[in-house]
Order: C-alpha cells, then structure tokens, then sequence
C-alpha cells in the first residue's frame, strides 16, 4: 500500500488544510483506503461545504411534506394515503464527458433514489442545457444525451412527461443534465435511510462492483480544462435492465417487512451509502470487502470503496431474515451478498483478505466534513433601458413573431420528446410540449402534475429576482393545467463556489427561491447543487432548474393549452407593463441584452394563480396557458398552432405600444379561453376578487390577427416553429 | 374468457396490458417466464417492454426461455398468441411469425400516434371492426419489418399482412412510414390468423384521457369473437 502523503491528497481534490484536518482528527496519517474514502465524502458533491449554510435557508415545511430535504428524495402526502416521493438531480460533468452513459445513469441514479423510498416510479423529467447552437459540440452533446435519458428510462418503463431545453453560449463548455423523477408510494409504507439497532445484517444487492465511475463525485467536484476528455474511464456505464430487475425486486422486498433501512449505491459509491446509513442511525458499519461481488479482478479496498459501479443498493436487514430476502434476488437474477453488520462502536470498520483495512470514527467524515462560509458578493439590479420609439420604427408583428418562433428556446422539441417512451404505464393524461406533464394516480380519480423550470437569462441579470421568478414560474405550469401547487424540487446549478460572483449568485438565487416558496406555500422538499461549473475560467450562467408537482384530485377536470372553439373569448389574467429588458424580443429583435428581468410581485402571483383555479373549479375555463418567454403573442402562437386555430386579437388599451404589450415579458400572467355563454360570469369573478384582465381577443378559424398591423395564418407560423430542431439535427 | 400476460425480466408494459385484458371483461392471469407451463388460456399475450434487457438482439433470449415452448405449443394447436412490440419480435425469434424487426430508418426511438389500415378481417382480431383505419400509439426502437422477397410474397398470398402503417385516410405508402417497415406493415398474423404481432400498442389507447381510444376496439372485437 503506498505511503499516503500531502501531495497525494490534493490530487484527490482535498485542499492542504483539510488534509491537515484529517491527520489531527484521526492523530495519525490515513492509509490509502481511508484518504480515498475522506476525499469523497468531503468533497462538494457529497458534503454539500459551500452551500449547507445556504440550504438551512430554504422553506421546506408544509402540511403537505412528510419527509424534506436530507432523504434519498422528499414526499408530500396526495391523499388517501397516497404519498409522491420525488427528486431531481443533476449529471452535468459525466454527461458532458460521455453524454450517453452520462444522461443515462443520470436517470438511473434519481430513480433509485426514488424506488429506495418504497415508491414505484411514476414519471420521469428532465431539465437539459447545451451550449450555443453554433457551437461544435451542441448537436452531438444534445443527440447523446437525449439518446441516453430515452435510453434508460424507456427500459426501465417510466413515462418521461416533461421537461425543458436551453441553448445559450454559457453552457458551451458545461451542459446541464438534470433529472427529475416521482414515485408514488402509500404513505405508511415509507423506507428511510436511517439504519437501526445492532449486529443487523448489512446486504450488498444489485449489480457487480467494476472499476467504472471511481472518484465520480469528486470530478463533479472540480471543474474543467483541456484534457476532460482524459477522465471518460470515471464516467459510470448504466444497465437500465438490471435496474428495471433491481426495482421490481426491491419493491418485492419492501411489500414484507425485513427492511429497516435501505440506501442506494449513488455518488462514491459504497463508501457514502453505508456512512449515511450509519450516521444516520447514530451507529457504527462493520465490511468485509472481501464478500463484495466483483465484476473485475483483482480489485483492491480503495476501488470497491469508490467505485460508482450503478444499479448497486445496500440494505440493513432484521436479522434472521436473510434466506426470505435472499429468494427474491434469486427470483429476479440479482447478486445478493450479505457483507456486513451494524456495530455499536460507531466507526465504519473494513477488512479484506481478513485484515482490517480501514477505522475512521464516522463523524469525521459527517458532521465534521468541512463546512465554508465562503465571500460573496451582492449583484445590483441593473438599470433599466430606456427603448426609444426609434426601435420599433421599422419592425414588423409578423417578421418578428416568426423569428421568436423559431428562437432556439421557444421552437417546439417534438424531436426530443418523440424519442422519450411518454405513454407507458397508461396513465399520461397530459404529454410533453405543454404547461405540464400529467399522470394519473393509478386506479384512481387523482392526477399528479409535473413541470421542471429554469431562467438562467434572469438569474443572471438579477439573481434574487430570477430566483423568485423560477419558483413562480413552476407554480403557474400547476395552475396552468388546473393543478394544485404543492412542493417543489430544486437543481442547483453554478459555477465555481471560490469565486465571490458565483457564489453571490448561489445565495441570491436560494434567496429567491426562499422568498418565493414561502409566500406561495410551495416548499421545496429535495434537491441538490451542482457547483464548479466551469470551463477554462468561464462559468455558466447561474441556473436552478425547479421541478414542481401539483395535485388534481378529478384527473376529468384538467385543462390543456391547444384552442378549443371557434367564436370563444380570450383573456389575458395579470397586469402588462411592457417590459422587454431580458426579453427574448430584447435579445432576438434589439440586439440587447442588458436591462433588469421582470419585476416579481408575489401577491399579484398568488392572486390571479388562485383566481384561475377558482374559475377551473366554477368549469368557466376551457384552455389555459401561462405567459413566458416571447410574451403573449408568442404564447398565443402556441395555442393556436396546438388547437389548429387563430384568433383575431382586439386593439390594445393603454400607453404600452404594440411590441412591449405582445412580447413584453411581464410575470404573473395567463392566457385563459372562455365560451360566449360564461363571459359575463367570469367578469363578475375577476373584477369581484380585484384580478386584473385584458380582453384579448376571440377565437377564429386558420390565422392570427392584429388589425392591419398583423394577419398570419396558423400553418406559416406552424412551419418553422415545428420543423426548427428537426432541421437542425439534420443538418 | 382467460387470458395469460407472459412477463420476461425487462417487460415493461405487462400491466398495461393486465389493465387493458380486465377492462374488456377478461379473466387475465400473469405467468412468469422460468414456469414451465401456462394455465389454461383462450389467449396467451406477450407484452411489450426489453425482454432480458434486448442486449443480444431484442426478443431472441425471450424466445429461449423456458415458458416459450408451452406458448409454441398452445400457437401450434390453434391457440390465440398476440405479441406487442417486444411481443412481436419474440414471435419472429421463435419463428412463430416469419421476418425480422430491425432498427428504426433513422436510428431514433420512436413514441407517438399513428395510424394504421387493417388489411384482413378474417380472424379473431379484427372481425367485427368496422373503422378500416385506427389510430394506435408506437414506441420503439427496432420496430423496421423485414423480410425476404419469397416471404413477403408468400405472406402476401396468404393474407397475412394484419396492418400497415398509413395516414387518417388509410394511404399506406412511403410518406407515412415511420420506421421504414417494408410495405408498411406493422403487424402480421402466421397462415392461421391465430397468431398476431404488431408494433402498435392497443392496451395504450383505451380511454377518451389517454392518447385515444381505438385500441378498445381491438380488445372488444377479440373477447366477442370468442
């Protein structure tokens, strides 16, 4: 065993005096088993150092919550004893590397981490950002990682539901893989992590240990320069069929009652599952890694320690019932090894070849990680821009709709989605490309919405407005399909935590998120962060990506966002000032890019999002959508190509002219479609509850129009918005 | 009427397909695929999904296992067998179906609607439909039919070709063929008619909330017809 000393350490990724940290805590030198098993569990993925203090912020209680952050994954109760376990997770580093296996065991990873709560997952989302289109690297990065995620999880069975795309120039050296799974569960039949009593069995299930993935977390830890492609050999391969077998298995398991506690074999591998599960319990964990199954020869503690070999879980038994367990992996082909047992001594204790080969008091490696306060600095709003009428002189409705359309981030992603399984389990209600994915609660008269967000162009410019708006934004594709909010998941994704700018990025966008989800009771319940993401000194724009659920409880009375008929009355719900700073107009059609994001204004939010509701559960709407990115009229555009009808769009009131009130990007907003019958009673109930509403326009057949200033027929703009990625592709 | 969904480690659509059998007033029974026989069966079905991962070629281990020889036997006898998807390319590995089901045209998996032309109504499946053109729901990855010319013709002769890949209006030439199936076809019957596989999945369109209902007909027409 080579002499371990301080240069071997930092290139483990632990910095000088947390190496000094481990000599003095452990009063001698770690042998190299033990360094490897420090360096993983305090390095950032794992040990969350730079953000804890952060996270503490976070709302995370409601009566809905049953278990927040801190588990494999939060739950909320639906009812009737029916819980959702979810979480979203990111992959960003591996999928960069290698976008396939990288987005795959992306997927895999969130839905163990699911099914280990006792859940069977239900639906599945993701959240991906690729560099700028022009770049080199975007369309095979994009074609991988669409590839892997269809991949494992059309295996597995699990619909992918939703999800969401970006492009922008920031992520050309970092792409972002985020992904989101939910599970349904009965709420008296949840797993926790947290290991129990002594000399209990600890099991070793699933997959074989190979060398695949060793010191995963720690790459994801550091960030990126020219010889990345060198660390491919960490990239894990995922197996989504012995997955699929894994699940079934698990679940057979669970319906019994052996369990006491159960943790999936995630980032480093066995070295983070067991110490969890120990701490957690407040005990010690005794292995013999000699009873580890091996898919490679030779291998020796260190690499069965951190190897990140996928679709592995470990388990600690009531004791005495490891033949009853044992049959079911049997049943399902799976390896099934008894390694270990909790001890009292609460130290993690490994032998091999009979010899011990590693002691480290589990605190030290929990909850005396290092914790960093780390600088950072406040950004300032950016002032705003004054657009003179000069701007707008010589622009055209039509030409500038048309370019917003086929804008990379508002063109449709039937390419991507077609490839994602959306169907199987036969509950999808609701499909990729609108406000939310929806599935049914099976055998049951309940639907589960779904939605994952991000607006890293607002973050940036304003990091604690962004980070409100990103919540609130989720909140809206819930009420969009008629759903109740009830908690969300966060992804946290930055650039490098040491830099003052990022890391004020980081608290401000928390900050945000904090604000946000407190005062719309909407709490995040999971999550995690992904720091250092950078290239060669350039980071990426600071991205939360949320994933949000909501509740039907009569799956008949969700609302789509295609138009429905013909001579039926449109609104607009919330306030439009005209605010183009941040725009994609701003971007696209000015060329700006400076300028605050829009203004959040919490109290409007909750009003006019509860105000639909209410009209949903009257029957007084019948389609929905809320306003996003590229404004209303893009967000009719939307509409009307979905429902194949357009709308005759009445004259504007007000001092806004025509481009701010049609693009403006302004928050809070819906666009809702009445029939004639309900116009008068819908009126009555907005004005009564203080809602502000424009009308619109009304439903007619084939085009769009705007008085002479626009008349554009459905099937042009149809065109390019559909066909943008797939001509793309292909090109 | 009893009917059996055989499951293979890696199925993925077998409760969908348990779901679907139920709601048409079938009595289905699951049947693991290491049982050496099948229960008594008016219809054996074999779901959808990655049987035993798919890694050697997708059905060719499924269509080893130790139950297939019971589900050969009851096909043989002029039992009715109906393979979905995975299903399907498990019958043409136990050669209970003629041709092959190689990768997509364009290399993608494929989910969504489409719609298909039934090509023969003299058998059990199809019998009393009276739409010529549904609209069902593909997911896939290697659902591109092929055959030899001495196949294609001789499934031809016999009125095998079940249903092919078309448009609303029942055309089912080259610009609506999503995979590049040769002739468009998406599902075939062996000599018999008792045997049927297709790409398609009925048990996913069988409810006006999910992506359509024609699937129900499918499934009403079989537990009539027997």
């Amino acid at each position: 065993m080579s002499e371990v000393n301080e240069q071997i350490a930092i290139d483990h990724g632990l910095k000088k005096d947390e190496y000094k940290k481990i000599c003095d805590l452990l009063k001698r030198t770690p042998n190299i088993t033990e360094l490897g098993i420090f360096s993983a569990m305090w390095n950032e993925h794992c040990s969350y150092k730079s953000s804890r203090r952060h996270l503490k912020k976070l709302h995370t209680k409601g009566d809905q919550v049953i278990q927040g952050p801190g588990e494999n994954a939060g739950v909320v109760d639906i009812e009737d004893d029916d819980a959702i376990v979810f979480k979203i997770e990111s992959h960003n580093h591996p999928s960069f590397i290698e976008p396939y296996q990288g987005a795959a065991t992306g997927v895999g990873g969130i839905m163990r981490d699911v099914f280990t709560m006792g859940a069977r997952p239900i639906a599945n989302l993701n959240s991906i950002h690729f560099g700028s289109i022009d770049h080199e690297k975007t369309r095979n990065l994009l074609r991988g990682v669409v590839k892997g995620i269809g991949g494992y999880g059309n295996c597995i069975g699990v619909p992918t539901i939703a999800g969401q795309t970006c492009f922008d120039e920031s992520y050309n050296g970092n792409i972002l893989v985020n992904a989101m799974t939910l599970g349904l569960v009965n709420k008296n039949k949840i797993f926790y992590s947290k290991a129990a009593g002594v000399d209990k069995p600890v099991i070793y299930v699933g997959s074989k240990t190979g060398r695949d993935g060793i010191h995963g977390a720690s790459m994801a830890s550091t960030i990126f320069d020219d010889k990345i492609e060198e660390k491919k050999p960490t990239v894990q391969v995922g197996d989504p069929f012995t997955e699929k077998l894994l699940l079934e298995a698990c679940l057979e398991l669970m319906a019994g009652k052996s369990i006491i506690s159960i943790q999936d074999m995630g980032a480093a591998g066995l070295t983070s599952s067991s110490i969890e599960m120990a701490s957690k319990g407040d005990l010690g964990i005794e292995i013999d890694l000699t009873k580890v199954p091996c898919r490679e020869e030779n291998m020796t503690p260190y690499e069965i320690m951190l190897s990140e070999s996928q679709e592995r879980m470990l388990i600690v038994l009531e004791a005495g019932k490891e033949n009853e367990a044992k049959k079911i992996f049997d049943k399902w082909n799976l390896d099934f090894a008894v390694i270990g047992k909790t001890t009292n001594s609460k130290n993690i204790e490994l032998f091999f070849e009979n010899k011990k080969v590693a002691e480290i008091p589990i605190d030290f490696l929990a909850e005396n990680a290092p914790m960093y306060d780390r600088k950072w600095t406040k950004a300032k709003l950016p002032k705003e821009i004054k657009f003179s009428k000069n701007n707008f002189k010589s622009l055209k409705l039509s030409e500038c709709l048309n370019k917003i359309l086929t804008d990379p981030n508002i063109a449709d992603k039937e390419w991507i989605w077609n490839q994602y399984d959306h169907t199987v389990m036969g509950d999808t209600i609701q499909k990729p490309g609108g406000n939310a994915g929806v599935v049914r609660v099976h055998g049951t008269n309940k639907a589960v919405a779904a939605a994952v967000d991000s607006s890293a162009t607002y973050c940036h410019a304003h990091p604690l407005t962004g980070g409100k708006q990103v919540v609130c934004e989720s909140w809206r594709n819930m009420i969009s399909v008629g759903a109740k909010p009830i908690a969300i998941t966060n992804c946290l994704n930055f650039g490098n935590p040491e830099k003052e700018k990022n890391m004020g990025e980081f608290v401000e966008c928390v900050e945000g998120i904090t604000e946000a989800s407190k005062y719309l009771n909407y709490p995040v319940v999971s999550g995690n962060v992904s720091f250092y993401n950078e290239t060669k000194d350039k980071g990426i724009k600071p991205t939360p990506s949320i994933g949000g659920i909501g509740l039907l409880s009569d799956y008949k009375k969700m609302i789509t966002m295609e138009l429905k008929n013909n001579g039926n009355y449109i609104f607009v719900i919330g306030k439009t000032e005209g605010h183009l700073d941040q725009s994609i107009f701003a971007k696209n059609i000015l060329s700006n890019h400076n300028g605050p994001p829009p203004e959040i204004n919490l109290f409007n939010e909750k009003q006019n999002g509860m105000s639909i509701l209410n009209l949903k559960n009257k029957n007084l709407i019948e389609t929905c959508h809320d306003v996003s990115l590229g404004g209303i009229l893009t967000a009719i555009s939307k509409m009307s190509i979905k429902g194949d009808r357009g709308v005759k769009l009445f004259p504007i009131e007000g001092l806004v002219n025509k481009f701010e009130y049609f693009f403006g990007e302004d928050q809070g907003r819906y666009i809702i479609e009445i029939k004639p019958e309900n116009l008068e009673n819908v009126e009555k109930i907005l004005k009564k509850d203080s809602i502000h509403f424009d009308k619109l326009g009304i439903v007619e057949s084939n085009q769009i129009t705007y008085g002479s200033d626009l008349k554009i027929s459905i099937d042009d703009i149809k065109e390019g918005y559909k066909n943008w990625l797939k001509e793309y592709m292909v090109n | 009427m009893k009917s059996s969904v055989i499951i293979f480690p890696g199925s993925n659509c077998d409760r969908d397909m348990d779901v679907a059998l139920k709601k048409f007033g079938f009595k289905n029974q699951m049947v693991w695929h290491n049982d050496a026989e099948i229960p008594k069966s008016d219809l054996i079905v074999l779901p959808g999904g990655f049987s035993y991962g798919d890694y050697l070629r997708c059905g060719s281990i499924a269509g080893k296992s130790r139950i297939i020889k019971s589900v050969i036997d009851f096909a043989n006898s002029g039992g009715l067998v109906l393979g979905i998807c995975n299903g399907f390319q498990i019958l043409t590995e136990t050669g209970l179906l003629p041709g092959i089901l190689q990768q997509n045209k364009y290399l993608n998996f494929i989910c969504k609607n489409v719609f298909v032309k039934i090509k023969n109504k003299e058998n059990k499946y199809f019998k009393n439909i009276k739409k010529e053109v549904l609209e069902l729901h593909i997911a896939h990855n290697e659902g591109n039919y092929f055959c030899s010319n001495d196949e294609l013709q001789s499934i031809e002769d016999n009125g095998q070709i079940a249903v092919t890949y078309c448009d609303d209006k029942g055309n089912d030439d080259e610009n609506n063929n999503p995979n590049g199936a040769i002739k468009n076809i998406a599902g075939i019957f062996n000599k018999n008619k008792n045997i049927l596989g297709m790409m398609p999945h009925p048990e996913r369109m069988i409810d006006p909330f999910l992506s359509g209902e024609d699937g129900s007909l499918i499934f009403e027409n079989l537990i009539g017809s027997m």
